[in-house]
């Protein structure tokens, strides 16, 4: 049985390119495209990893993760943020929401698959 | 050294300027070329009926002469200096180097509002690009879906053995995707052109006011006449280009064209006639409030008053909402006026009439008269209070009619006004000694 990884991405063309190619690595993928709801998603699937999007309808990623880190149980669930603007305060405000890694669009399915199997080693 | 003391180099200046030698100078004057030495190198006081012979000869008014660069220009010079600092322009000879070199001093003057133009063009379009909302939507939206179709292309490219189904469903995506970057990029060209219009004239929405009412000399002859059209004005060459702009502009302009109608240009150049530019006479002439008076008066065809006269508007928390300045009494370009404007004191008491003689600082010998109300400009609720505007129109004083009643003393903004000891300065004046 494969790790299981939740994609919160609104954008649903990038949703099926990830899940797909994690699919193949082995993962099971969850996916999601609100941010209103997505801490209660994520508790209710308690992933292995998560990759969250910070622009997202209803919510910032970067407000669903500060959430994340103070909820019991889910405070060290590794997070892959994937954003728009790569600029080092991005970077920077992503590392003190509680980012384990940060990765800028557009982004190759390489760097996807080599991001998520250091986080989450099988 | 005063304004007067350089009476004698002014003359050498304008001597030369006009291409002539000092004998010939001299010889119209009706006085020896030794004494016009002595006159041009300040060792002889001048005044009086040489003064105007000389000045005649030159062709230029006395007062040129006698009294120096014009007050704006001096304080344009000061604000320069204040902009910078001030620390390496000599500002207590300011006077002296806009009265010797009075070109030099508006291209240096000009060339200062031209920088500041341009770092608030730079300041703006930089504060765009980091917070414009729609521009951080429309890149979100290029990014997002130029990684769509990069992962979607990768994996068609990449992948050996794709299930036709998930074949079928990544072509879909990649033209679906490629529609939508075409779309996004557009929408960001369009974004980028139309920044770029407005930041090629930005400067802030009112010194495009400025700029377009200065351009017409506050008076619009479109908005006189009966079939008074403010959608063909604002659609004229100068017009102003910003939308905040031309949405000011508006409101202006129907406010004109209301005084306009108001106060007829036949009636109010009666009324200037017999009593002078007197807005509580052309307000009782024509049944209207003190403001929109002023305000006709101020925005009236030069050959209607004997002499230019200067508006100035704000609203209830100060701040400057239309200027026209006179080149003796300057306004601040940017920030708030001097505190002891009647302008302000009218603010204190609504719908109490204030006149006050003024003597703003640098201006020389000259007064001023202001004449300040502040009247509401929207009712009052039981939900919110009332607003209130006040209007101050300034009336240049003949020094022969001047009163013997002592002037107060004005200045532009405290950052360039020499008072000493004003109870009514905000942070302390680059100017080391006074006028």
């Amino acid at each position: 049985m494969g790790k299981r990884v939740l994609v919160i991405e609104d954008e649903p063309n990038i949703i099926e390119a990830i899940s797909y190619i994690l699919s193949r690595d082995g993962w099971r993928v969850h996916t999601h495209a609100n941010g209103h709801d997505a801490l209660d998603v994520i508790r209710a699937q308690r992933p292995d990893l998560l990759i969250l999007d910070v622009m997202l309808p209803g919510r910032s990623g970067y407000d669903i993760l500060r959430d994340l880190r103070e909820a019991e149980g889910l405070d060290d669930l590794p997070v892959l943020m994937l954003t728009a603007r790569g600029q080092a305060k991005d970077r920077e405000m992503a590392e003190r929401a509680g980012a384990s890694r940060f990765m800028t669009k557009p982004f190759s399915n390489t760097e996807v698959l080599d991001a998520v199997r250091a986080m989450v080693p099988s | 050294m005063t304004p007067e003391a350089l009476t004698g180099t002014r003359i050498r200046e304008r001597r030369v300027m006009a291409g002539l030698k000092q004998a010939e100078l001299a010889r119209l004057a009706g006085i020896s070329p030794s004494y016009l030495n002595l006159i041009e190198h300040n060792r002889r006081r001048i005044g009086g009926k040489l003064l105007l012979s000389i000045a005649e000869a030159l062709g230029v008014q006395s007062s040129l002469l006698s009294e120096g660069a014009e007050a704006a220009l001096v304080a344009g010079l000061r604000e320069a200096a204040a902009r910078r600092g001030g620390h390496s322009a000599e500002l207590d000879r300011a006077e002296e180097f806009a009265g010797r070199f009075p070109g030099w001093a508006e291209l240096l003057v000009d060339a200062r509002r031209r920088i500041d133009a341009l770092e608030r063009t730079v300041e703006s379009l930089s504060d765009r690009l980091t917070h414009d909302p729609h521009l951080a939507a429309s890149m979100h939206e290029v990014l997002s879906t130029v990684t769509a179709i990069r992962s979607t292309a990768a994996i068609l490219a990449e992948t050996g053995e794709l299930e036709p189904e998930w074949q079928d469903r990544f072509h879909r995506n990649l033209n679906e995707d490629s529609r939508r970057l075409a779309g996004a990029v557009q929408g960001l060209v369009n974004f980028l052109d139309a920044a770029g219009e407005d930041g090629a004239n930005l400067t802030s929405p009112q010194e495009e006011l400025e700029a377009f009412f200065g351009g017409r000399a506050y008076h619009f002859g479109e908005l006189e006449g009966p079939s008074a059209d403010i959608d063909a004005l604002l659609d004229g060459d100068a017009a102003p280009v910003s939308t905040a702009a031309r949405a000011t502009a508006r409101r202006l302009l129907e406010r004109y064209r209301a005084d306009a109608v108001a106060m007829p240009l036949s009636r109010v150049a009666r009324v200037v006639a017999r009593d002078g530019p007197d807005p509580a006479a052309l307000a009782r002439a024509s049944g209207t409030d003190l403001a929109a008076a002023m305000r006709r008066l101020a925005q009236l065809p030069a050959d209607l008053v004997p002499a230019p006269l200067g508006l100035v508007i704000c609203d209830g928390a100060g701040t400057l909402t239309f200027r026209k300045p006179l080149d003796d009494f300057a306004l601040p370009r940017f920030g708030a006026g001097c505190p002891y404007w009647p302008l302000f004191e009218a603010l204190s008491r609504p719908a109490q009439p204030v006149a006050r003689l003024m003597a703003p600082a640098g201006a020389g010998p000259r007064l001023f008269r202001g004449l300040a109300v502040a009247q509401p400009a929207s009712p009052a609720g039981f939900d919110r209070p009332g607003l209130f505007e006040a209007t101050m129109l300034i009336v240049p004083v003949a020094p022969s009619a001047a009163e013997d009643a002592p002037a107060l003393p004005v200045g532009v903004s405290c950052r360039i006004c020499p008072q000493p000891a004003c109870p009514g300065r905000r942070e302390p004046s680059i100017l080391a000694e006074g006028f």
